[in-house]
């Protein structure tokens, strides 16, 4: 080269000036062609100096546009930086941003002019838009000197504690940037990272979590405390963001949940028990299915329920993010609600085509199940390009099974003849696999293929050959005649594979085809030297085997072939030559080894497994572009395996829950709690808070929220304080909810404060309290974080032993109180009656039912103890038909009364119905339909029920209004397809709500309910129902009745009150002599008395 | 430069490697200038607009440059190719992963220098084509060219450090202005900007894909249901396969912020809907109605699918006879459309395309109805047939020139349809109604209907 710089110098002067220009751009490589045009782009810089310096705008931009249209094509504009950078200040918006645009393509090269810019974005870093303060921020960051680094710093911090989520949003792209700047700064930048990950803003989610990915993958426990929030945000957030947060979750949900995988019936327990908690019916159907094989982390549950909503994006990423998370996470019996929609994607371009069938191949070879319904939709049409074709094919192989194989088949001979040959071949290894995977059709399969080595094209042929010969090699047993037949071919075929499959089947089966052999070795042994390598060395090996089996015939000839075979120009052939001739031809320096021979060379071969390229894929994550390229990608994160044992589920509840923990810790040191209070204080702030959210019409998902927490209540210690933090979620309202829902909490403590304490102080905690979580919450100020921990450990410590076993610590702290509990939990209750009144009202409104009934038997406790509502004291086991499957088409549906106190609020009776699918194929969007209910009545309908695999049930909640009567309920029962008129007639034992109170008030009551409101019967007593424990459980197996304690052993009495006016209904059972008894009921609602007489006498009578 | 050397002078060949970076050489400067930048980097980190002769008109990079022979191996993967619909989305270089999507005749080729979950990207670079035909009117080599000042604003926008920033069109166009005759002369006459020196106010709020402060004189809103037939007709006229693939685009120009639901007769019939960013997901799920506050101006509301339990219909049949004579040079092509369970519609816009065996040469052929051309390059025969009346059914037939000497070809070719049938959504889908809530104006409602052939395929 300098030879030829040399002789420019000498050729002419005038190339002087041309070569000084080529010198000057340092990114010569970018500039191709452009040489010639140097001259004139010189001329035309000089005029874009003169623009630049112009003092009208106009000019100055007509140079930028140039310049920016330069920079577009490549070509090299640097040396008009210093004219440029000038403008950077320039009032015009539209200079300005032109003026970025160059900054950023040339600040990295010409580092000493950049410098000079830097006041001006500094100074625009302080603009009161923050439109200009992100631009400015996006354009400081890009410019990659090293030397801005800790002003880069500065301005990131500081962006990142902006108002605006925009120029937060912005703040976290430029982290990513001065991170590959200088990764140095790492530990700063991650403090910063931890600190944006706790914003609020759905616009700076995605961005933020890209930042985590890239600077501190490893740094899972910043995660955390942001899991559930991100989880509730997810919808919310723009497409992209959703994309790498799911990613980011999936990896995240592999190193803290348990694998879902390990099947069957282990926990059954578990899910019992919380249905009898769980006041939110839908839920506890969602999750049915689930627990009945595992318990699932309430965690891992929200993460796959708010992710399934967003299969519905239009956006292919993140349907693909879904499907993957769905693929890696979920149980394997949920993963098949995402085929539907990646099926949805092949209608899109031929990119997305690509990638998602890729993904499904992998899917398809380890869950057939999921993409078999969609089997039609991987059909081929001749328009799609190869690489489709070929992924549709690979599936279709995947998908196929003894019940689809002949509509594939019927299908691949279509291909075979496609004009594309390429794709024509790979049907044809396609039939291959489906004939060794598939026993049933391998002889079909093999005829098929062998019809196709007639075929006229070349390659179908060749192919065939290939693929009949691994098939031959399956199940050599009887295919003298096809051996026979390709021999023939042997002249006609040109393609190398193909004639070295058949010689290698000629070969390793020449006892059975012992004629033949060997003239096909005369055949080849003379045209050996024109033939392929590949076909050489099969030539050879054939002689080697004939010269083995049948040495007589063939001696001379692979002698000949040897000989051959030494000369070759290839070293590949004589070696193999040398080699084998030193095996097979005994002479006296043979090894020991050519004994052996036969045993070498007629060997059992095992068959060739023919398998799908697809087959090992899924160690990569799917659909990433490691899985697509089926190679590790730099910087793929690699996921990990599930955990033997969940790490502890407690790291995600959140701060301010611990801080509102603690607050209640400290301050009800003699607190008492209800083992079910969690529970209901939970609920009771969910209706605050979707209240409050409803006030503010937002949309988001709040309804989800709910379920969630409700779901994650089981495992926080304090449910309570816990939902405060994940429902304010949304950030308009976050202030407004947090501060309810703290007072909310505060009313909660109050009525478990005793008395002395409660006025006074819990005012001061009231306010306090409030605004201290608001501030926790709104900004992570340092001193307010330290509180925080601070309280952590205070609680923790406090909280002694593990955090899931509250109840026990709590019926300590009772025992320590007082000896009895039931006792002592009701005394109490009556001291707080008057500190809890005022507060309890006005919140009754928005508490859930459940707590409606329990403040209600608290706060009328003091009154009348005789209201107090129970738990059941039995659950009937028997169940009443609803819908036959025969008249359901297969559907079937039971009910019982579940006798759950107020599930959907008052005065509704609760039912449960299991509906069972007896068909052979989905029952789909099972729901209730037209509903004919005589007045007044009122149903609370279950959820639908979304798919009902065959074979399986599911149990559902509902709660009917009969209005204390009993008058049939009458709905429909709809399918996707159909309906069903159903009814339910409830007994009326079923319409009662057990009640406790003491004889004496029971006495008193029965007082007053005499006359007109007493009916009774005298009846005959079967012998074994005397004594008392029979009676009083057959009375309350046939009623929902409580028992109220009784001082004389031949009476029982039992009371309860109707479910929807409330009125009291006493029972009294007295036992006389000679096996007959009195049966007396005393109640206002006098037609249900006496429905109820008439149906209690038939239970004490018989046996 | 060559002629400057001088006959007697032995430079080694004055390489022209300088000028037209070669594949080897280049390869090795491509390393060179990774070697400085080895941390990781996310995402997008340049693009490249490439046109079918090879030519890359255009270059981006958000991060540090990456030399244009990177596409050299573009351009090598592009060869084995052989035609573009082939070129493999997904290449991997030493150092780098292209992510190439193919449009309207342009490559957009990313660069990738780790680990991104590649249907993002794909994604992207749609999104990005998508907003060019939004701005330009089409997404093509020349729009591109002549607006590359807005197209570089417009990238610029997108992305921040290869992620994606802003890609609403709503937003979009209230940063960057599109350009149109009337504006791109007053800028030329007052030095104005096409760049909106206003606020993006829809940033910042919950909605970000719609603007504020939209007026309009007359408030509508358009719907417009379009519902596509895929289907494999075999031989003898069965059908293999069908499907409804239906979207709903709408069209709405309505002030301030309007809060839409939108209910149909039988929602049941779509069985897997995708929807738009604006739609409230739960509404849909308990009630199914979509509840949304859309955006302004054009936008696709959902696209949907209707099960395929339901059978479908379809409204046309095609009788076909093609044949090929062994050891002749010549073939016979007779086909007949005709219409079926049309439900009173006719069947219009009918084209029908056929790719031809390679063997074949030309075509000699008479239509009843409509006009024909034969591509002898590309083998590519098309029909224009118009409206089908049931009277008299289009018939297209003659004699196929083979070339002689060339075998018989295997298999016959399959006919490609497309028809139009207007106001008749073939699911039986219906809108029932639109409420708007939150504006006091009344505005005016349209819903159109429309049934055409998607995928549609008879094989013969």
């Amino acid at each position: 080269m300098s030879g030829n710089g040399h002789s420019y110098g000498e050729q002419a002067g005038e190339a002087a000036p041309e070569l000084a220009q080529e010198a000057a751009p340092t990114t010569a490589p970018s500039v191709p062609a452009a040489f010639g045009l140097f001259s004139s782009d010189t001329k035309k810089n000089e005029d874009l100096k003169q623009m630049l310096e112009s003092s009208k705008d106009s000019a100055k931009l007509d140079a930028m546009k140039r310049i920016v249209g330069m920079i577009a094509k490549g070509k090299n504009a640097s040396e008009l930086f210093p004219a440029v950078v000038k403008n950077v200040a320039s009032k015009n918006i539209e200079i300005k941003k032109l003026v970025y645009v160059y900054l950023m393509r040339y600040a990295e090269e010409q580092q000493d002019l950049a410098l000079l810019s830097i006041s001006t974005f500094q100074r625009a870093l302080k603009d009161p838009n923050q439109l200009i303060r992100a631009s400015a921020l996006r354009v400081l960051s890009s410019i990659r000197v090293p030397i801005i680094v800790p002003i880069m710093m500065l301005a990131i911090k500081e962006a990142s504690s902006d108002l605006s989520p925009y120029v937060r949003k912005n703040a976290a792209h430029a982290i990513q940037k001065l991170y590959s700047l200088d990764p140095e700064q790492k530990e700063m930048l991650i403090e910063v990272i931890e600190k944006l990950l706790k914003d609020r803003s759905t616009l700076v989610a995605g961005s933020v979590v890209m930042a985590f990915e890239e600077v501190c993958p490893d740094r899972i426990d910043l995660i955390h405390k942001n899991y559930r929030k991100l989880c509730n945000l997810l919808v919310d957030v723009e497409e992209w963001g959703q994309v790498v947060i799911i990613h980011m979750l999936t990896r995240y949900a592999r190193t803290q949940f348990v694998s879902p995988w390990k099947t069957d019936d282990d926990v059954v327990e578990e899910y019992n028990e919380n249905n009898f908690y769980e006041s939110d019916g839908e839920q506890k159907e969602k999750d049915r299915n689930v627990k009945k094989t595992y318990t699932m982390d309430p965690d891992h549950r929200l993460l796959l329920r708010n992710t399934k909503p967003l299969l519905q994006s239009r956006n292919a990423a993140v349907v693909m993010a879904v499907a993957q998370l769905y693929w890696h996470l979920a149980p394997k019996s949920e993963a098949g609600i995402v085929s539907k929609s990646l099926v949805r994607l092949l209608r899109s371009n031929r990119e997305v085509q690509y990638i998602v069938l890729q993904n499904i191949a992998t899917m398809s070879i380890q869950r057939k199940g999921m993409f078999e319904p969609y089997l039609k939709s991987f059909y081929v049409r001749s328009t799609d390009p190869t690489m489709i074709k070929t992924l549709k094919l690979e599936i279709l192989t995947n998908l196929a099974n003894e019940a689809n194989i002949s509509t594939l088949l019927r299908e691949f001979q279509t291909y075979v003849k496609s004009q594309d040959k390429q794709f024509a071949a790979a049907t044809i290894q396609a039939i291959g696999r489906c004939a060794t995977n598939i026993t049933e059709v391998t002889d079909t399969c093999l005829n098929g293929l062998v019809c196709l080595l007639s075929n006229r094209d070349e390659t179908v042929v060749a192919e065939s050959v290939v693929v009949i010969k691994k098939l031959l090699q399956t199940q050599p047993a009887h295919h003298g005649e096809i051996i026979k037949h390709m021999a023939k071919l042997l002249d006609n075929i040109t393609v190398p594979v193909a004639r070295a499959s058949i010689l290698w089947l000629i070969g390793e089966y020449c006892e059975r085809v012992p004629k033949i052999a060997p003239d096909v070795l005369r055949k080849t042994a003379k045209s050996f030297t024109n033939e392929d390598d590949l076909v050489k060395l099969q030539i050879l090996n054939l002689g080697a085997k004939l010269y083995l089996t049948n040495s007589k015939q063939t001696k001379l000839l692979t002698q000949y072939v040897l000989n051959l075979g030494k000369y070759d120009q290839s070293y590949d052939i004589r070696d193999r030559t040398r080699f084998i001739r030193q095996l097979i031809v005994p002479n006296e320096k043979s090894g020991a080894l050519s004994k052996y021979a036969k045993k070498i060379f007629l060997a059992q071969k095992p068959a060739p497994l023919l398998e799908s390229p697809f087959k090992d894929r899924d160690h990569f994550q799917l659909g990433t572009l490691s899985h697509t390229l089926n190679s590790r990608a730099t910087g793929y994160l690699e996921l990990s395996d599930w955990p033997d044992v969940a790490p502890d589920p407690a790291v995600r509840n959140v701060e301010v829950a611990e801080s509102a923990k603690e607050w209640t810790a400290i301050l009800g040191k003699t607190k008492k709690e209800k083992p079910t209070e969690k529970f209901y204080s939970e609920s009771e702030e969910e209706e605050d808070e979707s209240a409050s959210t409803g006030a503010t019409e937002s949309e988001s998902g709040s309804e989800s929220e709910k379920e969630d927490k409700e779901e994650g209540s089981s495992d926080e210690s304090s449910g309570s304080s816990s939902s405060s933090e994940e429902s304010s979620d949304s950030e308009s309202d976050s202030k407004e909810s947090t501060a309810k829902k703290t007072s909310g909490a505060v009313k909660e403590s109050n009525a478990e404060e005793s008395k002395k304490k409660a006025k006074g102080i819990s005012k001061n905690r009231n306010t306090s309290s409030s605004s201290d979580t608001e501030s926790s919450s709104s900004e992570g100020s340092s001193s307010d974080s330290k509180s925080v921990s601070d309280s952590r450990s205070d609680s923790d410590s406090g909280k002694s032993g593990s955090a899931t076993s509250s109840k026990k610590e709590e019926k300590t702290a009772q025992d320590r109180k007082t000896p009895s509990k039931q006792d002592v939990f009701l005394l109490d209750l009556d001291d707080f009656y008057p500190v809890t009144t005022p507060v309890a009202v006005p919140t009754a409104a928005v508490l859930s039912p459940s707590l409606t009934a329990d403040l209600e038997g608290l706060s009328l406790s003091g009154s009348s103890v005789i209201d107090q509502v129970t738990t059941q004291v039995f659950v009937p086991t028997k169940t009443h038909e609803m819908l036959h499957r025969m008249t359901g088409k297969g559907l079937s549906a039971h009910y019982h009364f579940s006798r759950q106190p107020d599930m959907f609020g008052d005065h509704m009776v609760p039912v449960q119905v299991t509906v069972t699918n007896t068909t052979d194929q989905k029952i789909e969007n099972i729901h209730i339909g037209e509903k004919k209910l005589p007045l007044g009545m009122r149903i609370h309908e279950f959820n639908p029920i979304e798919c009902l695999e065959p074979g399986g049930s599911v149990t559902v909640s509902m709660g009917i209004d009969f209005c204390d009567s009993t008058q049939t309920a009458s709905f429909q029962l709809c399918t996707k397809d159909d309906h069903f008129n159903v009814n339910i007639q409830p007994p009326v034992g079923e319409l009662l709500l057990p009640v406790t109170m003491s004889e004496k008030d029971f006495k008193k009551e029965q007082g007053m309910l005499t006359g007109m409101n007493e009916t009774s019967a005298t009846i005959a007593v079967a012998p074994q129902n005397s004594t008392s424990l029979v009676i009083i459980e057959k009375v309350v197996k046939a009623a929902n009745l409580g028992v109220v304690p009784s001082g004389q052993d031949n009476i029982h009495r039992f009371a309860a009150k109707t479910v929807h006016s409330g009125s009291l209904m006493l029972v009294t059972v007295e036992l006389k002599e000679s096996s007959t008894a009195q049966l007396i009921i005393n109640t206002e609602k006098t037609v249900i008395g006496s429905v109820l007489l008439r149906e209690l006498k038939p239970v004490l009578s018989q046996g | 430069m060559l002629m400057r050397c001088g006959p007697g002078c032995h430079c080694p060949s004055p390489s022209p490697s300088n000028l037209i970076p070669k594949r080897v050489t280049s390869k090795e400067s491509c390393q060179a200038t990774d070697g400085k930048h080895r941390q990781s980097q996310k995402m997008i980190h340049s693009l490249f607009l490439i046109n079918c002769s090879g030519d890359i008109f255009l270059e981006k990079h958000w991060k540090s440059v990456v030399s244009q022979s990177v596409c050299d191996y573009f351009f090598e993967a592009q060869e084995k190719a052989i035609d573009v619909e082939n070129v493999p989305p997904v290449i991997s270089t030493p150092h780098h992963y292209l992510i190439s999507i193919y449009r309207d005749k342009i490559f957009f080729v990313s660069v990738i220098q780790t680990e991104v979950p590649p249907l993002f990207v794909i994604e992207f670079l749609h999104r990005v084509a998508d907003t060019f035909q939004d701005y330009f009117g089409e997404c093509s080599e020349t729009a591109i060219k002549d607006n590359v000042v807005i197209v570089y604003e417009l990238l610029e926008e997108m992305l921040d450090n290869g992620f994606p920033l802003a890609t609403e069109s709503n937003i979009l166009k209230e940063l960057i202005k599109p350009p149109t005759i009337l504006r791109s002369v007053v800028n030329s006459i007052t030095g104005s900007s096409n760049v909106g020196d206003t606020l993006p106010t829809g940033q910042l709020s919950n909605i970000p894909w719609r603007r504020a402060g939209v007026k309009y004189t007359n408030n509508e809103a358009y719907f417009d249901v379009i519902e596509e037939i895929d289907a494999i007709i075999d031989k003898s006229g069965s059908t293999v396969f069908a499907e409804i693939q239906g979207v709903i685009d709408s069209c709405i120009k309505l002030s301030g912020m309007p809060d839409l639901s939108l209910s149909f007769m039988n929602p049941r019939l779509l069985d897997d809907v995708s929807f738009h960013p604006c739609i409230r997901f739960k509404r849909w799920e308990s009630e199914r109605v979509l509840s949304f506050i859309p955006p302004d101006g054009n936008f696709r509301l959902i696209s949907y699918r209707v099960s395929s339990q339901n059978l479908v219909a379809i409204p046309v049949y095609v009788k076909h006879m093609i044949s090929f004579k062994e050891n002749s040079s010549s073939g016979r092509f007779d086909v007949t459309i005709g219409p079926k369970q049309n439900m009173g519609k006719t069947v219009e816009g009918v084209v029908m395309t056929v790719h031809m065996p390679k063997a074949v040469l030309n075509m000699n052929l008479t239509a009843t109805q409509g006009s024909y051309t034969f591509d002898p390059v590309t083998k590519v025969l098309t029909w224009d047939v118009g409206k089908i009346t049931p009277q008299k059914l289009p018939n297209l037939k003659g004699i196929v020139n083979l070339q002689s000497g060339a075998p018989k070809p295997e298999e016959n070719p399959s006919l490609n349809i497309q028809f139009k049938i207007q106001q008749l959504a073939i699911s039986g889908l219906k809108v029932n109604r639109l409420d708007m809530y939150g504006e006091k104006y009344k505005p005016f409602k349209g819903v159109k209907y429309i049934t055409k052939a998607g995928k549609f395929q008879v094989r013969t």
